[in-house]
């Protein structure tokens, strides 16, 4: 037997406890090799009789294993032929027949969670005997499979099933949901944590106790709990569960309905015949192009980017240790929470002393948010809260290393915050505005260092959303981007570098998705169907109820300045026009007002559609197939992403796909909207946009760039991506 | 092509679908003999003269199961030469099975028939033989499955029907039905259900409830905006996303009642019909089924209504009366509305909201109350139709002699 992966320390009752240890990874990876290994294991632990059972744990502190290696996963999909997918089969067959050779060996095996335990990782020990799992409320248990366009195959749609019912194991597969030790063991799937230290001992107890030890599926009277798909409560969870699948997904993520049908066709059927159910619908979806482009965009793109794959290599480390914040309205206060949280301190300016006081008290709330939720302690809270330093002088910046400006969105307004900072901060302080849409060199030229001027625009809330863009200007030196980029690492943010232009790439491109809603309704689509589009074709909300959120009014006030200092044209749009009439005719200026688009509740909560909305123009309202308003919504997005790489200000297909997700919800089924015209194939794209072009109009006639990559035959990640470092 | 023509029709009483129902007590088997003997009992028929009996049959398992129709036949004390079939196409499959019976009669392989149907639904429940298409994913998600009801509550809010008009049509349908059964409307047919002393078990239905008004349906909340909210609303929306919400209006007192009965037509060609002394009641004069759209389920009447016309070369002004299912009352009010039917032609004396809808057998019910009422009122043609489950629709156009 030759392991590397483990460790095989055997006692002298036979007992052998097997220590994970993945050379050179902080974490365990269940790698083929891996695997392989763990076939030699339970061979050996068929075949010695003096080996009596085995416990399965981790050498590495807090981690049982990360599951699967998506890089060996990817290298079957790149592929996509029929040899790849028999290849493939043939490995999930592999896993297959080692995990049962551990339920079948006829000897107890026991997994010793000692660490968090996802994916592959979690379906090893549900091939176990019994699951013991350590008392640390930091351990995270759960298949995440889904959250990357994948579906368990290391037999979790069969095996948790089959240990817990549909009912209870479906959500957690669908919904990647991670749990801790006590919620695991309150759903069954292992036995009432322990203290680490008592884990091995209590796996021993075990294993003495129970030497015949058998999968439960493996006895004859094995009873689905909670009964299979056609007992009377099994029907209802399928029934009812497509429906919900449905609700939630919009049957955008082939990877959803294929968990559902692995679990309900394997139900049908023996665990053995199960299993080769689910490794047919693995190879599936490794093949499907959805699987391919999330887990370029969502795994590997975000994690380069979070690690810092966009800044300038020349550049040593920064390491912001004091923040500026000036403003400390919503964004201002976000900006100041999410620093502190990570241990920076914060000087946080406003023009009275009572406002930047009340941007901290807003900070306290938050806190006490977290707290009520269990995520956060009163220490925790008084530790974060002593670092935010509210003050109305702007001599509280001089030792600032970064000043983030999240003022008013006027240009006088923040050339003068710009002018009072530079005054006061040290000659190597980085600046940068949050502002969403005024371009950073227009700004930059109110400051006396432009070279450590920059935009680090963030979204709101702040708190939640994951994503900062980061706009470089004419005259932003290196040290600036990479003073940003690493700030936005400390403080656990994901940064997109952009070059400067009008609305940088997230406003400019999510802003023709609510510029076209405006423009359908002004067709006279009717409201319902446009937002219905929306939410079909993957956006999180449809354009008008995007619209109501960032408020019809605010919408309606950059329309206008737009206008003005643009297109500088007299007369206001089609979507002007309706803003207008909803804002000042009609007095309804979006969520914060209650009504909008939509009518609102006390709590924010949206109602209905207001019926009003069919007094607007001539009342020629009609209907169009939803297809095409899917495919505009869509198309005109990624159609200005492209537009984007054309001026330069996207240079890398990461940028654009990660930002559009985690800046605004960019249907994430398709990996972005680069990857959304690299899947369609560029020649399609274009045909695409020319058709709707001659339909709809100027809007979605296709740039040079991509009839050119278009006529080679070229893909953006091909032509665009970087090399990356070996 | 040889003509087919209705000697005989007859049905059941229902039985309320529950526990406490009268009919709860007998056996799926036993309604569909006690339906089968009535046949040869009032026709004196000698049963060795029958090619074959198909009876519907929804829910075929446990006691249902094993085609129930042949078990029927030889509990009937049939000649054991006459073989027994039941077929399950949903809701119409009491008037398939006629359909069927009818169509080897007109293509002259066979003479003499039966069609029917058999539902005992306080004894197996709707839903007993489980299926593919409510559940399996690969189906009922890309099909945009949602349950019968949410499908009913869908046309109402696209057609625009309001908890009101769906309400005082239930409210109609009860004071038919009433005034039907106070006038002895439905005498020739109805078959008591007698205990082998012959004490009577049920003789009329049970389901119907003559003092229901406006008030006392309002007080009924909607059946199926609870599952609505659990995501069949969404999938019902994602088929027709011109729907912003859906309108939920349906309730127990306006969509068909669950109960207990059998129906059995007597069917044959005219030469057999003399030679055997049976005075033909009606011609059957078309058939049709269709497939509709799946998601909303409960359109398919109107099309397959214009396509047996067709079939017939007759139009909607040929039709004396029309019997359209009341699966859900949205079901009949869209299908008047689209068909331009005046209401004093439709369901003229109440329908499955009153009397109820046991489902293998409706079909072959409706058939013998059209034939009844046509006979009564001296008129000449009835169209019957009923809406089915996964989209489906059938029709028969009958035509007195």
């Amino acid at each position: 037997m030759n392991l590397v992966n483990f460790k095989w320390e055997q006692d002298a009752d036979g007992i052998v406890t097997l220590a994970w240890d993945t050379p050179g990874k902080s974490v365990n990876v269940l790698s083929m090799a891996t695997v392989a290994e763990l076939g030699q294991v339970a061979d050996a632990l068929t075949s010695d009789s003096a080996v009596k059972g085995l416990i399965i744990t981790s050498a590495k502190a807090g981690s049982f294993s990360a599951g699967a290696d998506l890089d060996e996963m990817a290298g079957f999909a790149s592929q996509a032929d029929k040899d790849a997918a028999k290849a493939a089969f043939e490995t999930m067959m592999g896993i297959h027949r080692t995990f049962r050779k551990f339920e079948k060996c006829g000897k107890p095996v026991v997994a010793a969670i000692n660490g968090t335990a996802l994916g592959g990782g979690l379906e090893l020990t549900l091939a176990c005997h019994c699951r013991m799992i350590a008392d640390d409320a930091k351990i995270r248990v759960g298949f995440p499979e889904a959250q990357v366009g994948l579906i368990p195959g290391g037999g979790g749609t069969q095996r948790l099933p089959r240990l817990i019912g549909a009912m209870a194991a479906l959500p957690l597969m669908l919904e990647a949901r991670r749990i801790d030790p006590s919620a695991a063991a309150g759903m069954g799937i292992v036995q009432k944590p322990l203290p680490a230290g008592e884990l091995i001992a209590a796996a021993k107890a075990w294993i003495k106790a129970n030497p015949g030890a058998r999968a439960a599926w493996d006895d004859k009277e094995f009873r689905i709990p909670g009964g299979g798909p056609f007992s009377a409560r099994g029907a209802q969870v399928f029934m009812v569960g497509n429906a919900m699948l449905r609700q939630r997904t919009y049957d955008n993520y082939p990877a959803q309905r294929f968990i559902m049908s692995a679990v309900y066709e394997g139900l049908l059927v023996d665990i053995d015949t199960a299993l080769k159910i689910e490794a047919r619908y693995f190879v599936r979806i490794l093949m499907h192009p959805a699987s391919r482009v999330m887990i370029r965009t969502l795994f590997h793109s975000m994690q380069e980017l979070g690690k810092g794959a966009r800044r300038p290599e020349s550049e040593p480390r920064t390491d912001v240790k004091r923040l500026g914040v000036l403003g400390a309205g919503v964004m201002g206060s976000g900006i100041a929470y999410v620093s502190a949280l990570a241990g920076i301190d914060v000087a946080m300016i406003d023009t009275t002393a009572e406002k930047a006081e009340s941007g901290k008290d807003h900070i306290a709330k938050l806190l006490d948010r977290e707290i009520s939720r269990g995520r956060s302690t009163p220490d925790r809270k008084s530790e974060v809260l002593s670092r935010i330093h509210p003050a109305a002088d702007f001599g509280a910046l001089k030792d600032a290393d970064l000043v983030i400006e999240a003022v008013f969105e006027d240009r006088k307004v923040k050339a003068e915050a710009t002018a009072k900072t530079d005054a006061v901060t040290r000659q190597a302080a980085i600046f940068a505005s949050n502002t969403s849409t005024l371009p950073i060199t227009g700004l930059a030229s109110a400051s006396a260092r432009r070279q450590n001027f920059i935009g680090i625009h963030f979204f709101s809330p702040v708190e939640r959303m994951g994503l900062v863009e980061i706009i470089v200007g004419k005259e932003t030196g290196k040290t600036a981007l990479a003073t940003a980029i690493d700030y936005a690492g400390k403080i656990r943010k994901t940064p997109i570098v952009v070059n400067d232009s009008r609305g940088f790439y997230t406003s400019r491109c999510f802003g023709t998705y609510t510029l076209e809603g405006l423009t359908m309704l002004a067709e006279g689509i009717t409201p319902p169907l446009i937002e219905n589009a929306g939410r079909m074709a993957g956006m999180p909300m449809g354009p008008l109820e995007v619209l109501d959120s960032v408020g019809v009014d605010t919408a309606l006030k950059i329309t206008r300045q737009t206008r003005k200092e643009v297109t500088k044209s007299q007369t206001p749009d089609a979507d002007e026009q309706i803003m207008a009439w909803l804002v000042e005719t009609s007095d309804r200026p979006g969520v914060k007002g209650g009504k909008g688009f939509y009518d609102y509740d006390n709590r924010g909560k949206r109602t209905r559609l207001w019926p009003g909305l069919f007094g607007y123009g001539k009342g020629q309202w009609h209907e169009a197939g939803v297809a095409e308003l899917k495919q505009r919504l869509l198309m005109i997005q990624a159609l200005e992403a492209a537009r984007c790489f054309e001026e330069g200000v996207i240079t890398d297909p990461r940028d654009a796909d990660v930002g559009a997700i985690l800046g605004w919800g960019f249907a994430p089924f398709t990996g972005g909207p680069i990857s959304l015209i690299d899947t369609m194939g560029l020649a399609e794209f274009v045909k695409k946009c020319e058709a709707l072009a001659a339909k709809h109009g100027e809007r979605f006639r296709p740039n040079r760039l991509l009839r050119e990559m278009a006529k080679t035959g070229e893909t953006f990640y091909g032509r665009f991506a970087v090399e990356k470092a070996a | 092509m040889t003509d087919c023509f209705i000697f005989d029709a007859v049905r059941t009483p229902r039985g309320r679908g529950k526990k406490d129902g009268a009919l709860h007590e007998v056996t799926a088997l036993e309604l569909a003999t006690q339906s089968l003997a009535a046949i040869r009992d009032r026709n004196r028929l000698d049963t060795a003269e029958l090619d074959d009996v198909i009876m519907g049959c929804v829910d075929p398992v446990g006691e249902q199961g094993a085609d129930i129709a042949r078990a029927a036949v030889l509990k009937a004390g049939f000649a054991e030469t006459v073989p027994g079939m039941q077929i399950n196409r949903f809701c119409a499959s009491g008037l398939d099975a006629c359909n069927m019976a009818a169509g080897h009669i007109m293509a002259g392989q066979a003479d003499l028939a039966i069609g029917g149907g058999v539902e005992a639904m306080s004894r197996v429940q709707i839903g007993s033989s489980g299926g593919a298409w409510p559940e399996d994913p690969s189906i009922a998600i890309p099909a945009y499955f949602v349950p019968q009801g949410i499908s009913a509550d869908l046309i109402a809010t696209i057609d625009g029907f309001s908890r009101d008009d769906v309400d005082s049509y239930a409210v109609e349908s009860q004071k038919r039905a009433a005034n039907a059964w106070a006038k002895g409307f439905f005498k020739r047919s109805i078959v008591p259900i007698r205990d082998t002393q012959g004490l009577p078990i049920l003789d009329r239905d049970e389901h119907m409830r003559p003092d229901t008004t406006m008030q006392s349906l309002g007080a009924l909340k909607p059946a199926f905006a609870e599952m609505g909210a659990l995501g069949f609303d969404s999938v019902a929306i994602q088929r027709y996303p011109q729907v912003e919400a859906l309108n939920h209006v349906h309730h127990a007192g306006n969509s068909s009642g669950i109960v207990d009965g059998a129906a059995a037509v007597l069917l044959g060609s005219e030469a057999q019909g003399r030679s055997l002394g049976l005075k033909p009641r009606a011609k059957v004069k078309a058939f049709a089924s269709i497939g509709s759209e799946p998601a909303i389920m409960l359109t398919a009447p109107v099309e397959v209504t214009k396509k047996v016309l067709t079939r017939a070369r007759m139009e909607t002004k040929d039709i004396d009366l029309f019997e359209i299912n009341e699966a859900f009352a949205s079901v009949v009010l869209r299908y008047m509305r689209l068909m331009k039917l005046a209401p004093d032609k439709v369901n003229v004396n109440g329908g499955a909201i009153a009397m109820g809808h046991p489902l293998g057998a409706t079909g072959a019910m409706l058939l013998s109350t059209a034939l009844d009422e046509l006979e009564r009122r001296g008129l000449s043609t009835a169209l019957i139709t009923l809406c089915i489950g996964a989209g489906m629709g059938t029709a028969t156009i009958i035509e007195r002699v």
